[in-house]
């Protein structure tokens, strides 16, 4: 191939590559090690097990539902905030953040407390036959309000650093309000979009503490990938071998998940 | 209101303690009409109170047959009034094509035929087959030409240029301004030209609004308005002297270091009685320069004082303040009174001058223009 001509790189100092590298290699190293681990002649196996395959079918699931119901909600909110006045939006900034610093087994306690048989909430949902907790939709519950937040500050950046010059130019145009939502707005914000689903969806196939809390480990209904692997971590007389499969499994997934979403762009059309 | 104005009324919009613009107005159907004015004088608040943008704090305006006011903002897609500002503001994520066809759309054609008369404007702004690219491959120029384009489409009511030439080199300006010129005659486009070019008003707009510190200074036909400057500013960006003095026996009079100056002009004031205001207005490129027979300031001044008995006529001492490089030659700013003159090459090289210098400058009877009234 013929070469072309490149720009020079810009000047960086060179020692940023120190911190840079350690960076790289903290996150790195453990996924060595786990890998490491692996016991190559029983994975086939292992990941095939009923166990392991009702776990993954469950993981991705509620973690793809739980990111629908994240970009349906979350984009609006995104936009609502970007478009709010600073005092207004620094506020939500600071609500929607919350989850984010709360260790995520706080926020199965609290969203057992919110919608557990023992709150008023709780008990009107029991009397209409819509118990929550335990069940595989309270596994999205949990992994919506972990996950959240990120798809929401993403967007949120996207849509505040594109402005609304371009909003304004469309109205002049005589483009109505979901006609430059649909065709400026969101296009305009794409790439904040994606990687706001990226995180989205890593945090709720992640999701562990919550979910733990809020639905349980009943295999089949609520044990995802995350608990099945705890599971087996901790399971008497079953080795690591199963585990660290099952953690394989979900990194190879989730790779795979998020390599598709890369290449898609919502909004994107002529 | 009356049928042959798109826009009439009056804009006042308080910003400040201390600035408030009110500006009366009117634009008639398929006019151009430039408004000047100073930096911060209040220009593109008019723009955006036109715009939609602002509300205004008083006044009321009507945009063709709709009313904007301080209670009544105009709903957005019937306001038809489409701003070009320096930045195209084209949409990065849609083609050319789907940029020029984005109004049409809005407005209900369907995509075939959007489409279709977006390709015919792209070939009336110059840009025919350049559908298929997005904005970001096109040239600054070539952006603007587009978002010309695009709001033309959508025959606005109303267009706003606030300064489109600015950000482009000359020659692109130039090739822009002409494709303005053209299109909005064809089109017919009512359209109110924010620009600090003299230039640019003249070679586009109809009549012009000269607007200082909110306060509309000068109004009136573009040639008029640069021939007849009102105030300093429009005199300066004209590219006039403008002088300020007392009339006296149908002559300028005025001062220069203490020694009294007399400036006639063979064009009669109409209305001049003694003691009356009056400017003196003149080309820079008429005024003549000599160097002063004394080179030493004190000399020349003292020479001066001893010549004004015979009070001077149209010839007096200044002092150059300084030289700046222009087009074939220099123009050299001087005091008292400050003016400026346009000298050729040559003329610069033979004077030898330098700021500091006393030199004699004077102005032909022929070529001064006398106003009557306060700046």
């Amino acid at each position: 191939m013929a070469r072309t001509a490149r720009l020079a790189r810009a000047p960086l100092p060179r020692l940023l590559a120190v911190p840079g590298i350690l960076a790289l290699l903290f996150l790195v190293l453990p996924l060595a090690a786990l890998v490491a681990r692996v016991e190559w002649r029983t994975l086939w196996a292992d990941v095939t097990t009923p166990a392991a395959v009702s776990a993954l079918g469950l993981s991705l699931g509620t973690a793809l539902v739980a990111t629908l119901l994240c970009v349906v909600v979350g984009v609006p909110l995104a936009i609502l905030i970007a478009r709010a006045r600073s005092s207004v939006a620094s506020v939500l900034r600071v609500l929607v953040t919350i989850p984010l610093v709360l260790p995520p087994m706080v926020g199965g306690v609290a969203l057992l407390f919110l919608y557990g048989g023992s709150s008023p909430v709780g008990e009107w949902l029991d009397r209409a036959g819509l118990a929550l907790p335990f069940t595989t939709a309270a596994v999205v519950m949990a992994q919506v309000f972990v996950a959240l937040p990120f798809l929401v500050i993403s967007v949120e950046g996207a849509v505040r650093t594109a402005g609304t010059d371009y909003e304004r130019t469309a109205a002049a145009l005589g483009a109505g309000r979901w006609m430059t939502l649909r065709r400026v707005t969101l296009p305009l914000a794409a790439d904040g979009i994606v990687a706001g689903v990226i995180l989205c969806f890593a945090r709720a196939i992640g999701e562990f503490g919550a979910t733990a809390l809020f639905a349980g480990n009943a295999p089949g209904v609520t044990q995802t990938m995350p608990l099945a692997i705890y599971t087996a971590f901790n399971g008497s007389g079953i080795g690591q071998g199963p585990a660290v499969a099952l953690a394989l499994l979900l990194l190879v997934t989730v790779l795979v998940v998020l390599l598709v979403v890369r290449g898609w762009r919502p909004g994107r059309m002529s | 209101m009356n049928p042959v104005n798109v826009v009439s009324g009056r804009v006042v919009v308080r910003r400040s303690e201390r600035f408030t613009l009110d500006a009366e107005l009117e634009v008639r159907r398929g006019e151009v009409v430039a408004v000047m004015g100073p930096s911060g004088a209040g220009k593109s608040t008019l723009l955006q109170v036109l715009a939609g943008e602002l509300r205004p704090t008083d006044g009321r305006v009507v945009i063709g047959g709709d009313r904007l006011s301080r209670r009544h903002a105009l709903d957005p897609r019937r306001r038809r009034v489409v701003m070009l500002g320096q930045n195209p503001l084209l949409f990065p994520h849609l083609t050319v094509r789907e940029n020029v066809a984005f109004g049409l759309r809005a407005g209900g054609a369907s995509r075939q035929r959007a489409h279709t008369e977006a390709d015919e404007w792209l070939w009336r702004v110059g840009l025919a087959g350049a559908g298929e690219h997005r904005p970001r491959e096109l040239s600054g120029g070539q952006q603007q030409r587009v978002a010309l384009a695009r709001a033309l489409a959508t025959e606005p009511r109303l267009l706003l240029l606030d300064e489109p030439l600015t950000s482009l080199d000359p020659e692109t300006a130039s090739d822009i301004r002409t494709l303005l010129r053209k299109q909005l005659a064809y089109t017919m486009t009512s359209t109110i030209l924010v620009t600090h070019d003299a230039f640019d008003a003249a070679a586009l707009a109809h009549r012009m609004l000269v607007i200082e510190e909110g306060r509309v200074t000068q109004r009136g036909e573009v040639r008029e308005v640069l021939a007849r400057p009102a105030t300093r500013f429009v005199a300066a960006a004209a590219g006039l002297n403008r002088l300020r003095g007392t009339a006296r026996a149908g002559e300028w009079t005025g001062t220069s270091f203490g020694v009294p100056l007399r400036i006639p002009s063979t064009e009669p004031a109409p209305r001049l009685a003694d003691g009356d205001d009056v400017v003196a207005v003149f080309r820079p490129a008429d005024t003549r320069i000599a160097r002063a027979e004394d080179a030493t300031w004190t000399g020349a001044l003292q020479l001066a004082r001893a010549e004004a008995d015979d009070a001077t006529v149209g010839e007096w001492l200044a002092r150059v303040v300084r030289l700046e490089p222009a087009p074939g030659g220099a123009r050299i700013h001087v005091t008292e009174p400050e003016l400026a003159i346009d000298v050729p090459t040559a003329l610069v090289a033979a004077l030898g001058i330098a700021p500091g210098d006393p030199v004699r400058v004077s102005i032909a009877p022929e070529h001064v223009r006398l106003i009557a009234g306060p700046a």
